[in-house]
């Protein structure tokens, strides 16, 4: 493999893994507790954040040597702002269900830091090539964390996935699971596990390191 | 690997400042302009389709219906409603004759305003059918309120007076009462208040039955387009 392949296939694997934007980095809290209580809201607002991400990481990078660097947040904002009013219009055209359940929550991926932090840290600085994967990572990132948080409560709060009822009529539904304790309570659980995993995966590469010093 | 893309040594004078934010905005403008003008017409069709779908819902058998407001003391039909005007629907039967008024209405529900729409049947002074527009109640318990089929159905021939009373569920023994749901009284009374509230304002105002407005022929009542 070349190495700009390896580098830009590492800048799209770092937002799904290594620094999920919501179980690593924790970041984007405000949507991924408010809409996920059913995973078709997840996937709607998960898509939304995904298009106006990639969207304006590639804008920002490139216009970047054309922004003056001290307007360039206003210059973020507005480019992702438009991006977030297309997506709203859209999703109103297309979807109005959806748009209704996710309400006030698609104007406020304006203020999502995530994006924000996106072009701040990497758009503004990498070429567009490099900037596309970063986006397309870390907008699949948190269209993943927020598909399995809305999974998790939809199947344990409402006995259904999508809708489709799973565990018949004797299912006794959760419902704390779908209502805002119940958020807070899966993203708990959830990262307890990445945290325990990276623990475990450390201690699991320092003994390799050392069986390795011990055999040369 | 830095950035390279600023130059750190003479800042930039304030006029490109200006020029790049103001430019920024001015082709933010036309985006956001273009896309409101391209899926206007398809909001517009969404939301009158929703509210004809509503209206069929709340009233069954019927297959066409006009705007009708409150003008000048009586009810008249209407193409459109002038701003700030308070309307209600009216459902026809395929031959064009009244059968029933869908009236809109909205309170306070237990998060925020409910907006429902409910079926009336003057003649018989009978609810036929409740359909709840808006709410932003508590997922899993108040959505019941739409969700929950027994309690829509509860509506479908409820007697509206002298009011509609929600008793404890498996209480209900006078046809004007109805179970509230287990877990969201406080949402079942919230739908039984705003249908009683609706009617009162609107009781007098109707005209005594089989004197209601005809239907007009014009193409807005064919189609059933609403503005």
């Amino acid at each position: 493999m070349k190495k700009s392949d390896n580098q830009s296939y590492d800048e799209f694997v770092k937002g799904i893994w290594r620094d999920n934007p919501v179980f690593v980095q924790v970041l984007g809290m405000c949507p991924m507790l408010a809409v996920t209580n059913s995973a078709i809201n997840a996937i709607a607002m998960g898509t939304a954040t995904f298009f106006v991400l990639v969207g304006s990481s590639i804008l920002v990078s490139s216009f970047r040597s054309w922004i003056p660097k001290q307007v360039r947040i206003s210059c973020f904002i507005i480019i992702i702002a438009t991006f977030v009013t297309v997506a709203d219009y859209t999703l109103l055209a297309l979807v109005p269900k959806v748009h209704k359940e996710l309400g006030a929550f698609i104007p406020l991926i304006v203020a999502n830091c995530m994006i924000l932090g996106r072009q701040e840290a990497f758009s503004s600085r990498y070429p567009v090539r490099l900037a596309v994967m970063d986006a397309m990572g870390m907008a699949g990132g948190f269209l993943l964390a927020l598909f399995s948080l809305g999974a998790i409560r939809e199947i344990l709060g409402d006995g259904a996935l999508f809708g489709v009822n799973l565990f018949g009529a004797n299912f006794e539904p959760w419902v704390i699971m779908i209502l805002p304790p119940g958020g807070f309570l899966t993203l708990g659980v959830i990262l307890l596990f990445f945290n325990w995993f990276k623990v475990k995966k450390d201690e699991f590469l320092e003994q390799v390191a050392e069986a390795e010093r011990g055999g040369s | 690997m830095t950035a390279g893309a600023h130059k750190e040594t003479a800042g930039p004078s304030s006029l490109r400042l200006v020029l790049t934010l103001a430019i920024a905005g001015l082709i933010s403008g036309i985006a956001i302009i273009a896309i409101y003008e391209s899926t206007l017409p398809t909001i517009t069709a969404n939301k009158a389709r929703e509210l004809r779908e509503a209206v069929f819902k709340v009233l069954p058998g019927v297959s066409q219906m006009q705007l009708l407001v409150y003008r000048d003391g009586k009810l008249v039909a209407v193409e459109e409603r002038r701003k700030d005007e308070q309307v209600i629907y009216g459902g026809y039967d395929r031959q064009g004759a009244f059968a029933g008024y869908a009236i809109p209405g909205a309170g306070p529900g237990f998060q925020d305003t409910i907006a429902l729409l409910y079926g009336y049947k003057p003649e018989r002074n009978l609810v036929v059918g409740m359909e709840v527009l808006e709410s932003r109640e508590t997922p899993g318990l108040g959505d019941k309120i739409y969700k929950d089929a027994d309690f829509v159905a509860s509506f479908s021939a409820l007697p509206i007076e002298p009011k509609i009373v929600v008793v404890k569920k498996g209480r209900k023994s006078q046809p004007n009462e109805i179970d509230a749901i287990t877990g969201a009284t406080i949402s079942s009374k919230a739908v039984v208040r705003i249908i009683n509230e609706t009617h009162l304002e609107w009781s007098e105002r109707l005209p005594p039955p089989s004197s209601e407005p005809p239907l007009k022929r014009t193409a807005s009542a064919e189609t059933g387009e609403v503005p």
